[in-house]
């Protein structure tokens, strides 16, 4: 691991301040991603700025749903009281993820940015886009590895289906996000809220994540010095019937090949509002808008399930390894579905 | 330098005297690309702790119940300042990447992954490991159910599993086999002594022992 100068910082002002100084600053939270990254020379930062001890570890009820601060770990808002209570969905989501000492470790805003799984983007002497610029052209002899997509063709098993030929021609980067939080997020419409050199802004989480397209070394719309403060889950009717699923390839400490969060509003058996994500699939938590709106007021019934997961494929496409996931995709949203539909 | 007394290495096998050479050139050419902005002063007016790179930083931190007055670099893991630093072998370094659990210790009473630990945010805080956790005449009772139920063959992974298995039954994730097998499963053994591990587990957690 290459040395850096290290920071500790109380307030926001200062963390976001810190960062603008010194823009080969990262911001370290539970480190459960980025020590990795500087271990394995991924990430080579001047100076880590220890936000671990910022007061924003708070979870509270608003007028409108629920405030989670950027700083609470993931094993604290998995088995809050609220969070069980008002979004079964979320506390699924993350307790499926990592392993119980992650998640004591790794924190709201960290596991929103955490990095690809993909094994080239790892490997600083495979070719990866995402961790050197398109523009560059062959290896010319960066720090950080060749240029190029090693999944595409290579490896791909985990890799994504949807979304990333979106915007050019030839898809510059297949990786997907890992996250398992952020498919749940996605699907309980939160907004993220940042704060950066010119003050507060907001995110709706749609929004937050992106696609690769011609830059995929760019995970998110956050900028490079602003810092997440808190996500916002707004209040719901899904809590009764939704579901988080999660095929992996091991029943537990395992990354998702697909992951599904469904949340229903059923009024007997008509479904009112339903909302669809998916996870492994693509380069940001996938949202499924238009299998969603065929579900309202259609009746819970497998046949319709079916036909939204149909139209939830449209524009799938595999790259070899993980051609299964075309097969395991729709049938992991039938599951999700008649889950969340069975009384427990 | 070689050991003389150890037979020398077989053709093929890491040599260890090539391997510390490798370190140590390793460690010459980081000092070559350490960033100069990084060895410049930063503004001091923000409300931090700074320091250059390479710099030892002071940490205060409870280790077993002792009091420790450190100087660590803010590279260092939680997992190397206790085995490099303080002669605390007992936590395992088995992938280094947060994948097997063998490093797991407390922090506040919380389990980690003390190697995606940085030392340094640990400051204030109070560290437990395998070595603070009974005593050599007095084992815990985890220890012994560990112990009684052959919960170990090679051992490596074990006191990963043993500080893992305390915060497990602490948290109240011990109640069935399924809850236990699932609240587990950040620490691999590569001998495959999951059975009697479960089985130690439950049986802690069924005797109602203060853990
Ligand atoms: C073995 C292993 C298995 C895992 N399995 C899963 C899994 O199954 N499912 C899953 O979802 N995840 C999994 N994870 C990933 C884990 O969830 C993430 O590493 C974790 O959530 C990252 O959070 P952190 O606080 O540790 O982030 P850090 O590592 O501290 O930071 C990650 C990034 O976020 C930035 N950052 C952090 N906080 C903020 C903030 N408030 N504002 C702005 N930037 C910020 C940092 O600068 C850094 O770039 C696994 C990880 C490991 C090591
Ligand atoms: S899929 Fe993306 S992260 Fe993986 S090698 Fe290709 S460009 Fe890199
Ligand atoms: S050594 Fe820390 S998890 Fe493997
Ligand atoms: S006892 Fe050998 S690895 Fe677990």
């Amino acid at each position: 691991m290459n040395p850096f100068s290290y920071a500790r910082v109380t307030t926001p002002p200062a963390a976001v301040a810190a960062r603008t100084q010194q823009p080969g600053s990262y911001f370290l939270a539970g480190g459960t991603n980025l020590v990795d990254l500087l271990k394995r020379g991924v990430v080579v930062p001047e100076k880590l700025v220890d936000i671990t001890r910022l007061p924003l570890t708070a979870i509270e009820a608003t007028p409108t749903g629920l405030r989670i601060g950027a700083l609470a770990k993931n094993s604290t808002v998995a088995d809050h009281e609220l969070v069980r209570r008002q979004f079964p969905l979320l506390s699924q989501a993350l307790n499926a993820g990592a392993s119980a000492q992650l998640r004591n470790m790794a924190t709201v805003g960290g596991n929103m940015l955490q990095r690809t799984r993909c094994a080239y983007f790892y490997d600083t002497s495979l070719p990866c886009n995402k961790r050197v610029p398109v523009q560059a052209g062959p290896d010319k002899g960066q720090p950080n590895g060749p240029t190029g997509c090693g999944a595409l063709g290579g490896y791909n098993r985990m890799h994504a289906i949807f979304g990333a030929d979106a915007g050019v021609a030839a898809p510059k980067c297949i990786a997907v996000h890992p996250s398992d939080m952020c498919v749940a997020l996605a699907a309980l419409e939160a907004t993220v809220v940042v704060v950066g050199p010119k003050g507060e802004r907001r995110i709706a989480f749609r929004d937050f994540h992106r696609l690769p397209g011609d830059n995929p070394r760019q995970d998110t719309t956050l900028g490079a010095d602003e810092l997440i403060t808190a996500v916002e889950v707004p209040a719901n009717e899904l809590a009764a019937h939704s579901t988080y699923l999660k095929v992996r390839d091991r029943a537990s400490y395992a990354f998702a090949l697909v992951s599904v969060a469904a949340g229903l509003q059923l009024e007997g058996t008509t479904i009112r509002q339903a909302r669809l994500a998916m996870g492994g699939v693509a380069h940001k938590p996938w949202r499924l808008f238009e299998a969603e709106q065929f579900l309202r007021g259609k009746p819970a019934t497998l046949a319709t399930f079916q036909q939204a997961a149909t139209l939830a494929m449209k524009g799938a496409k595999g790259y070899g390894e993980n051609d299964f996931k075309l097969t395991l995709a729709p049938n992991s949203l039938v599951e999700a579905l008649t889950l969340a539909t069975t009384p427990a | 330098m070689r050991d003389e007394s150890q037979p020398l290495p077989e053709p093929g096998q890491p040599d260890p005297s090539r391997r510390a050479f490798l370190k140590h050139s390793s460690a010459l050419a980081a000092l070559a690309l350490t960033p100069p902005v990084a060895l410049t002063a930063i503004d001091h007016s923000l409300d931090e702790r700074l320091a250059a790179a390479f710099e030892q930083l002071p940490l205060q931190v409870r280790i077993n119940g002792q009091a420790q007055q450190l100087s660590v670099e803010p590279r260092v893991t939680l997992l190397d300042l206790l085995r490099e630093q303080l002669g605390l072998t007992g936590t395992k370094k088995g992938c280094d990447h947060g994948q097997c659990g063998a490093c797991t210790v407390h922090v506040d009473g919380q389990r980690v992954n003390a190697c995606l630990t940085l030392a340094l945010t640990t400051e204030g805080r109070e560290v437990t490991t395998i070595e603070g956790l009974g005593s050599e005449d007095k084992l815990h009772c985890m220890q012994e159910a560990f112990l009684r139920h052959d919960g170990f063959q090679c051992g490596y992974c074990t006191p990963g599993q043993i500080m893992s298995a305390v915060a497990c039954v602490r948290e109240g994730h011990a109640d069935t086999p399924e809850q236990v097998r699932e609240y587990m499963s950040g620490n691999i053994c590569r001998c495959g002594a999951y059975a009697n591990i479960v089985a130690a587990i439950l049986d802690v957690k069924a005797s109602g022992q203060k853990v």
